[in-house]
């Protein structure tokens, strides 16, 4: 067991401080899931693209720096401890690009990542439909073979950020006589086109986040199927353990909360709160150890497997947890929201919990993921 | 950065597994609440166990708690009823007062010393050769001590209330209690592990409704509960010992977490052991209420979840930093 990190991890570390502290706008950003906030989220990523910092883990030549898992974990921690604005080119960088490298042809790889890693082709996620939540494999949205590609028909929901990208990634029924699992393909489908209708959806915070995607006829060549036509559920399941277990939701990120909160303790002190603040604290440092277990054990040949979803479970609960324990702090002032003459920290933490109690939710509710657990790690019976 | 143990590291973990396996099952355990099982520590001893953080010149291994932690963790498993936690938490105390003789007798089992848990009680002290306490934050010798004798909820612990002439030594009183707690830590993970087990196992077996209870989510989820709990608690239990085998600044505070997570998740286990069983699991004849009253022990045990919590508090609030 080593637990010190290397020297060049260090130096890593101090380089990724340096440029974050000199680079990190002074004045926050608008939130990144309105219009206006979104393209200057988007001015951000440019710039971080620029300086190669936007995907540390990737090759060289789609725009990274060949990082390790360790390092890119010390690149997280010190993005969130400089206060640097949300990445909305999460779910490209974090959650498309790992299902692109394992399963994408190089033309693809060529194509698509160095688009995506300065910030010029920017996704969203487009697995949720109307009748498909929770139940994924019950998609109605198809796909119908036509000269080139396919011709795209249905409905997604709760796309985030589906008003303000460029392209959605999902599954589509290319099989019409096949059920459930089989029969699905999984297609990069570009927004700016005819066939495409997006409408923006309010969520609880009032931002126009979420968005949903009608299809009607929109084309998508062959060269944007990604992992072979009816392979869709396998594609779109093989990333799916990382996201949970390590890129979607870093330690760095609760590792910063904590400390903001610990901040707020001392200048609201309340006892009776005391032990939840060092809770909070001490939540975030084990989600870190966690984490590192996991990438040692990732280094070493392993894999994260289905004990990722008890991953998701604990940053997401824990999120909870940290977030009611500020609005307790607060006491009268948790309502007020930014802007307010007496708002607190600007009314993030608000906000702050408003997006938390989504954490069940997405990524694959908690019981879905304790349901995972049950069958694949404890192997209980169905 | 490497978060894990060596190949040795797990030999020794699998050595000791499948000796336990065979030399403590259950039953040894349900005798101990009965006869105290004084012949587990000479079994430990020859395994090399008793000595293992025993410098050579003591007849020791000279090891660490990296290489302990996971044995501790074992004996949580069988719940085995012996008390490792004073003996790996006094080892390195003895070698550095220079009672070597002492310190390779505890090594060979022939002698025990006993650690008064501080305000608490001090096991076996009847049977010990000498009991070490810390009294105002030092440590020393309670000398000509009276012991009176209780009765614990756990059979196989035998705890005394004991009191005499305090003898100052000089060792580190934070360093031996902190090497208690993760030795307490470690036997909790161990026994919520073979709870989980217990009743994962019962789950598949007994069946209501036409099928077996596993198969119902209510029960899934109590027992998905239990599990992530234990698996966060490992790592900081793994963490604190590589802290205290470094002298890591923050040592006393990862020392504080593990036993934290720990406690809470044996707490958590037990009580969801229990709930999946139904009335089975609360008859004494069954074995799961052996391994949740060890459990209720060690959790308050050298530092309950308030006492290291507060403990961790004083250090974020004055401002400390653990990145
Ligand atoms: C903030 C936010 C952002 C999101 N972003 C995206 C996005 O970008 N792209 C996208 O595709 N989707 C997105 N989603 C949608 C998300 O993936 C779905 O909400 C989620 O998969 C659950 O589906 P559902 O909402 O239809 O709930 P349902 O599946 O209808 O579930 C409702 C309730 O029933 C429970 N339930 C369902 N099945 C079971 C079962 N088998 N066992 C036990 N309980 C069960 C669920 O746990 C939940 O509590 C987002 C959601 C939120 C809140």
């Amino acid at each position: 067991m080593d637990l010190e990190f290397s020297d060049s991890e260090k130096r890593f570390r101090d380089d990724a401080r340096a440029w974050l502290e000199a680079n990190v706008p002074r004045t926050p950003l608008k939130s990144g899931d309105s219009r206006e906030g979104f393209a200057e989220h988007v001015v951000w990523e440019k710039k971080l693209h620029a300086a190669r910092w936007s995907v540390v883990s990737w090759p060289a030549k789609y725009g990274g720096r060949d990082a390790s898992l360790v390092e890119w974990l010390i690149f997280e921690e010190e993005y969130y401890r400089s206060g640097a604005p949300i990445r909305v080119t999460q779910n490209g960088i974090f959650l498309l690009a790992p299902t692109i490298f394992e399963f994408g042809t190089e033309e693809q790889k060529e194509r698509i990542l160095p688009a995506m890693s300065s910030a010029e082709r920017l996704w969203a996620q487009a697995w949720s439909e109307p009748e498909a939540g929770s139940d994924l494999a019950s998609v109605r949205s198809h796909a119908e073979r036509v000269e080139g590609g396919w011709k795209v028909y249905g409905q997604k929901t709760w796309t985030t950020r589906g008003a303000f990208c460029d392209g959605i990634y999902g599954l589509f029924r290319t099989d019409p006589n096949s059920e459930r699992h089989k029969g699905l393909t999984y297609l990069l489908v570009d927004l700016n086109q005819p066939g495409v209708t997006v409408r923006p959806v309010e969520r609880i915070d009032g931002d126009e986040s979420f968005a949903e995607v009608f299809l009607d006829g929109a084309f998508v060549p062959d060269a944007n199927v990604l992992g072979g036509v009816n392979q869709g559920w396998k594609v779109a399941m093989s990333t799916t353990s990382s996201e949970r277990g390590l890129s979607l939701r870093s330690p760095g990120r609760f590792m910063k909360a904590a400390d903001r909160l610990v901040d707020l303790y001392q200048r609201r002190p309340d006892p009776g709160l005391r032990d939840r603040v060092t809770r909070a604290w001490m939540d975030a440092q084990l989600y870190r150890l966690y984490t590192f277990q996991t990438v040692t054990r990732m280094i070493e040949g392993g894999e994260i497997g289905a004990d990722s979803s008890l991953n998701k479970i604990f940053w997401s609960e824990m999120d909870i947890r940290l977030t009611e324990t500020a609005l307790e702090l607060l006491g009268p002032d948790a309502e007020l929201l930014g802007g307010s003459p007496h708002a607190v920290d600007d009314g993030d933490w608000m906000l702050d919990f408003e997006f938390a109690l989504a954490g069940p939710i997405y990524a694959g509710t908690n019981e879905v993921q304790r349901n995972i657990v049950a069958g694949r790690v404890l192997d209980l019976p169905r | 950065m490497r978060f894990s143990f060596t190949e040795e590291q797990r030999q020794m973990r699998d050595a000791l597994r499948s000796s336990l396996t065979e030399s403590c099952p259950s039953g040894r355990v349900r005798a101990a609440w009965k006869t105290p099982d004084a012949a587990l520590r000479t079994e430990l001893a020859e395994q090399g166990i008793l000595a293992i953080n025993l410098p050579e010149d003591a007849g020791g291994l000279g090891l660490g708690a990296q290489d302990w932690v996971l044995l501790a963790e074992e004996l949580g498993l069988v719940a085995a009823p012996v008390n490792l936690i004073e003996t790996l938490a006094t080892n390195p105390t003895l070698a550095a007062i220079g009672a070597l003789d002492l310190a390779s007798q505890v090594g060979t089992g022939a002698e025990y010393v006993a650690l008064e848990e501080p305000g608490g009680y001090a096991l076996d002290a009847d049977k010990a050769a000498g009991i070490l306490a810390v009294r105002d934050g030092r440590v020393g010798w309670l000398r000509d001590a009276t012991l009176v004798a209780q009765t614990s909820v756990d059979g196989t612990r035998r705890p005394f209330k004991v009191d005499g002439r305090f003898e100052a030594v000089d060792a580190d009183a934070t360093e031996l209690l902190d090497r208690a707690a993760l030795a307490a830590a470690a036997e909790l993970v161990g026994l919520s592990r073979r709870m989980l087990d217990l009743a994962v196992e019962y789950s598949k077996s007994r069946r209501q409704f036409g099928k077996p209870i596993g198969s119902f989510q209510a029960v899934q989820h109590h027992l998905v509960d239990a599990l992530q709990r234990i698996a966060f608690a490992a790592p900081a239990v793994y963490r604190a010992a590589w802290s205290v085998d470094t002298n890591h600044p923050n040592r006393s505070v990862h020392v504080s977490m593990a036993k934290v997570y720990a406690s809470e998740a044996a707490l958590f286990t037990g009580r969801k052991a229990l709930q999946v069983h139904g009335a089975i699991g609360y008859t004494f004849e069954y074995d799961l209420h052996m391994w949740m009253k060890r459990a209720w022990t060690l959790s308050s045990a050298w530092g309950d979840v308030r006492h290291h919590t507060d403990r961790v508090g004083q250090f974020v609030m004055s401002g400390g930093q653990d990145a």
